[in-house]
């Protein structure tokens, strides 16, 4: 074998390798017992991948490489290990942009380049350009709202009309540019649109249905990989692209589905603009002290623990704990009942629970712990409210009907920590507060929590 | 040559993949594991890189250049936050 051969095969054996490294470590990222050490080998394998890949031949600028990888990778670190566990979903988009944006500079050089690579390549090349375009903007519009750089939802008539035209625009584009060989203004315009189309496609989406969104361009940006991946001939990039966009299409589904809004629903319909009035909730809500409340807890049996993103940003997570742990140690049988919207994201809750010390095996998901409710003495809701409205059991009229919830209005006392008496994130009242078994505790839930853990040890 | 039947064959076999891997994840980790198959496209480095290495005009070297910036990005900033929210993952016997 020449050297240039066998260089062309030790890359090859590279990326194959990197390939199994990440599906290896996707699988077991799957399963909280083994994740920590799959993130580490697909590390591994993007290592072992970057590190060949510059023994490709033919190619030039080096420093410039070297250059961009530093400042990239750099500025990421810096702010990935800086950012607040509060604050993740938004930063995933942001990264996630990233990834996007890159796919589509991929197919820019290629179309740039003007290289005839047959239609199927074509094809590919300009596909992957629109979605890592898309995928790209809409991230990054994502980001800034979830990091309430951008307040309100954008919406004007016939919005949804104009993006329909816009995508129409843009494959007529798509096949002008793959058929005729255009030049290099088309191929700008060609992509200018596609950025475009995906600010218009993300600043309607309201806040709640972000995740979902960021979900979906993560799978876009996995599939626009995988063609630039076909384009370059890199059957890493084809298959790291393919399993990440098969992967995030079924993660969108699943939180779609926790959520009970369908994708169709997510992108081409705002959340409240069905809000209409619902039906009144009679009765009014009856205050405890944090000291009753205590007593409450820590004679029961049995106390679920209900932790909304109310709580997150209260920073009273390490609070909770303390007080768990405490009930633990008297003989009470304590568990966390997650929402899979509890925090921002699915998943969201656990991350920001775990950061607090709580262990994985005491939390349980909706459908483990919704059967005990029934035989749980106390509900300690914290800093959650529509995933625990009765109404979407009850009321076909409320804008949250069909939505699974917590079952806490089946426990026999419910105790409430919120910070005042308005309505919840939807802006629709909670039933449960008003239920006779219910005690709402107001104030600060950090400040709240203390004064439970005092009440507790005073006994 | 990854082309026709060969191409299509790689498509659909690592979709089902990607449909396994993850089919049966607890919502637990679907927060991580979004931040993680984040992390795995952010193989689009990769490419960048042969896309700037093989960059001749000043245009195609600046995009280059900026697709090698981002996918550095993607990669290193989903490996960091995926490990930091993972490495919090502990049962109680771990704990003790």
């Amino acid at each position: 074998m020449d050297r240039a051969s066998s260089l062309s095969w030790l890359i090859e054996a590279s990326y194959f390798v990197a390939a199994i490294l990440f599906i290896y470590g996707l699988k077991r990222m799957s399963s909280p017992v083994t994740a920590r050490g799959g993130i580490v080998w697909a590390g591994a394998g993007m290592l072992v991948a970057t590190v060949v890949t510059f023994l490709w031949p033919g190619m030039d600028n080096y420093v410039l490489m070297i250059v961009a990888i530093a400042l990239g990778g750099i500025l990421a670190w810096v702010s990935g290990k800086r950012v607040a566990m509060t604050d993740m979903p938004q930063m995933i988009a942001l990264y996630n942009g990233m990834g996007g944006g890159a796919a589509a500079a991929i197919a820019a050089v290629e179309l740039f380049g003007g290289e005839d690579h047959g239609l199927t390549f074509g094809v590919l090349a300009v596909l992957g350009g629109l979605i890592g375009s898309v995928s790209f903007s809409g991230s990054l519009i994502a980001f800034a709202k979830l990091q309430g750089l951008m307040k309100s939802t954008v919406r004007f008539g016939g919005q949804q009309i104009f993006n329909l035209v816009l995508l129409a625009v843009l494959l007529v584009l798509a096949t002008v540019i793959v058929t005729q060989h255009s030049g290099p203004g088309l191929i700008a315009v060609f992509f200018l649109l596609a950025l475009i189309l995906g600010v218009t496609m993300t600043l309607p989406i309201g806040g709640a249905d972000m995740p979902v969104v960021i979900s979906l361009y993560n799978a876009l940006t996995g599939l626009a990989v995988a063609f630039e991946g076909f384009v370059l001939q890199n059957a890493a990039m084809i298959i790291a692209g393919t399993v990440v966009g098969a992967a995030g299409t079924l993660l969108t589904q699943l939180m779609a589905k926790a959520m009970n809004r369908s994708l169709a629903n997510v992108l081409f319909s705002g959340f409240g603009d069905t809000a209409a009035a619902a039906s009144e909730v009679h009765g009014s809500m009856k205050p405890i002290e944090a000291s009753d409340a205590g007593v409450m807890m820590a004679f029961a049996n049995k106390v679920l623990i209900v932790p909304g993103y109310g709580m997150a940003v209260a920073q009273a997570q390490h609070k909770v704990w303390e007080l768990a742990q405490i009930l633990i140690e008297r003989g009470v049988d304590v568990k966390f009942a997650i929402h899979p919207v509890a925090g921002r994201m699915p998943g969201h809750m656990n991350v920001l629970l775990a950061e607090a010390g709580v262990p994985y095996d005491v939390i349980y998901d909706e459908g483990e712990i919704n059967a005990e409710f029934a035989t749980a003495d106390v509900a300690l809701v914290i800093g959650a409210n529509d995933v625990v409205n009765p109404a979407a059991r009850t009321d076909p009229s409320s804008p949250i009907y069909g939505m699974p919830i917590l079952n806490a209005d089946k426990a026999k006392n419910v105790i409430v920590i919120k910070r005042g008496q308005g309505a919840g994130f939807s802006g629709i009242e909670n039933a449960l507060f008003f239920l006779d078994q219910t005690r709402m505790l107001y104030g600060d839930g950090q400040a709240m929590a203390s004064q439970l853990i005092q009440a507790v040890k005073s006994l | 040559m990854i082309d026709g039947f060969i191409a299509l064959y790689i498509f659909m076999l690592a979709a089902f993949v990607g449909h396994e891997v993850i089919g049966r994840v607890p919502v637990i980790l679907h927060t991580p594991l979004m931040s993680g198959s984040n992390f795995v496209h952010g193989i689009v480095l990769v490419g960048a890189m042969v896309a700037l290495g093989r960059a001749e005009t000043g245009l195609e070297t600046a995009i280059g250049f900026i697709g090698v910036f981002l996918g550095a990005g993607n990669a290193v900033g989903g490996y960091v936050v995926t490990e930091r929210m993972l490495e919090m993952f502990k049962s109680s016997k771990e704990k003790r």
